[in-house]
């Protein structure tokens, strides 16, 4: 298939090269700002040209799409990228991370569970369809499921809708399923027969069938 | 990466200049990009390189697959941990000191004789931070990305992992913010064998579903 084989490292460092380390951390340094959530950093990392993408490592990928957010939101702009140095005033953020408040922060995490108004709509052994959906902005309904028809595995919690809450127009938390699938309804008649595959799915993704 | 020019440097910031200018013409451009975005956040003082240095040692010297081994060793010796574990992870992990950034919504998926379960992130690299560290490359590339739902066989066996025909093959795709552990099988011949020596079975890849458990010694 498209990609070529999986190419695991025997003994894989945990970073390759120092500029990795450095690029972990001011991503989640800039994250610490309070100016965007994570569904906006992740919009941003697919939003880059696709033969970019591709062509690009993850940590390529972050420091591309960090470049893209903290221009949209005032703090660097690309006149400063191209100088190398600070040109000015940028805007405020909320916080700024600093090194003895690391390991609070990491520990607290961001946890995305929030209460639902409304009851699950769907309840466990449920038949659904995956709706047939190309939204135009940020999304975590996969291609490959959309249009087909699964099965609910589990009710989990409501959370953040990212659909929404990447561009800026709020949480809107839905109940989120895990929908299994049988991998032939997905891949066809050549799919492996012993392959099932879930996804987790917030409740406007889903239809009954 | 493969022509890394960039040494470690302990991040005094009170280097040379001539010699840091000169150092800077042979960095690779990303390494040029990263080490300019953090020079103008750190002038602007929207970013302290010492808590750079925190998070980089918290991932390369604390959270790493050591932890997730201790939960899988746990859950072998102690069938209510195990329980727990089934019915909610994120609680029974958490209980083991283990919890925070990409483990907030933990579940653990075990493994039986007749089903193996493998973990991808097909959207992104989404991947249990809390008890495994960061994710591998691999993990975070198309290879894997987009065929460990199409073709987990033809995956895993360029792991050198080769199920048998008949075993189920679940592949959990984490498009949510739900992050997950897979409990391999306990292997034979570990009867009596304390945590610790369990723990050491229990590598990275068999916790992501591309491996199973190691054989005691």
């Amino acid at each position: 298939m498209g990609f070529g084989p999986v190419a695991p490292e025997p003994n894989e460092p945990v970073f390759h090269g120092e500029w990795e380390k450095r690029a972990l951390g001011v991503t989640l340094s800039c994250g610490a700002f309070g100016a965007w959530t994570i569904d906006e950093s992740r919009h941003a990392r697919e939003s880059l040209h696709p033969a970019d993408y591709y062509a690009s490592s993850y940590y390529e990928i972050w420091i591309k799409a960090l470049e893209t957010l903290l221009e949209r939101h005032g703090f660097v702009s690309a006149a400063e990228r191209d100088a190398g140095r600070s040109l000015g005033d940028s805007a405020t953020p909320k916080r700024v991370l600093k090194a003895a408040d690391v390991a609070a922060v990491l520990a607290k995490g961001g946890p995305c569970d929030r209460s639902v108004a409304t009851p699950a709509r769907f309840g466990p052994g449920d038949r659904v369809r995956a709706k047939n959906i190309h939204p135009a902005g940020h999304t975590r309904l996969p291609r490959y499921a959309r249009g087909k028809t699964g099965v609910i595995d589990a009710v989990r919690e409501g959370f953040v809708f990212p659909d929404t809450n990447a561009h800026g127009r709020g949480e809107n938390p839905q109940w989120v399923y895990t929908v299994l699938f049988d991998g032939r309804d997905i891949w066809g008649e050549g799919g492996d027969p012993t392959l099932s595959v879930s996804i987790d799915a917030w409740e406007s993704y889903l239809e009954p069938a | 990466m493969s022509h890394d020019h960039d040494h470690d440097h302990d991040h005094d910031h009170d280097r040379d200049h001539d010699h840091d200018h000169d150092h800077d013409n042979h960095l690779d451009p990303m390494a040029a990009r990263v080490r300019a975005l953090e020079t103008i956040l750190t002038e602007k003082g929207l970013v302290d390189p010492a808590a750079i240095d925190a998070i980089v040692d918290t991932y390369q010297h604390k959270v790493g697959p050591r932890n997730g081994a201790k939960v899988v060793a746990k859950a072998w010796a102690d069938p209510q941990f195990a329980d727990w574990l089934k019915r909610d992870a994120t609680a029974a992990i958490a209980s083991l000191g283990f919890s925070g950034r990409q483990g907030e919504h933990m579940q653990a998926v075990f493994n039986t004789p007749n089903q193996h379960n493998l973990i991808v992130c097909t959207l992104c690299s989404c991947y249990p931070w809390s008890v495994l560290g960061l994710p591998p490359v691999w993990y975070k590339a198309p290879p894997y990305r987009s065929r460990a739902v199409a073709d987990p066989r033809g995956v895993l066996e360029e792991f050198g992992l080769r199920l048998s025909d008949e075993t189920r093959i679940r592949v959990w795709d984490s498009t949510a913010e739900l992050r997950y552990l897979v409990v391999p099988m306990r292997p034979e011949g570990t009867d009596g064998m304390d945590e610790d020596r369990l723990a050491g079975l229990v590598t990275r890849d068999s916790m992501i579903g591309t491996a199973l458990a190691g054989q005691p010694a």
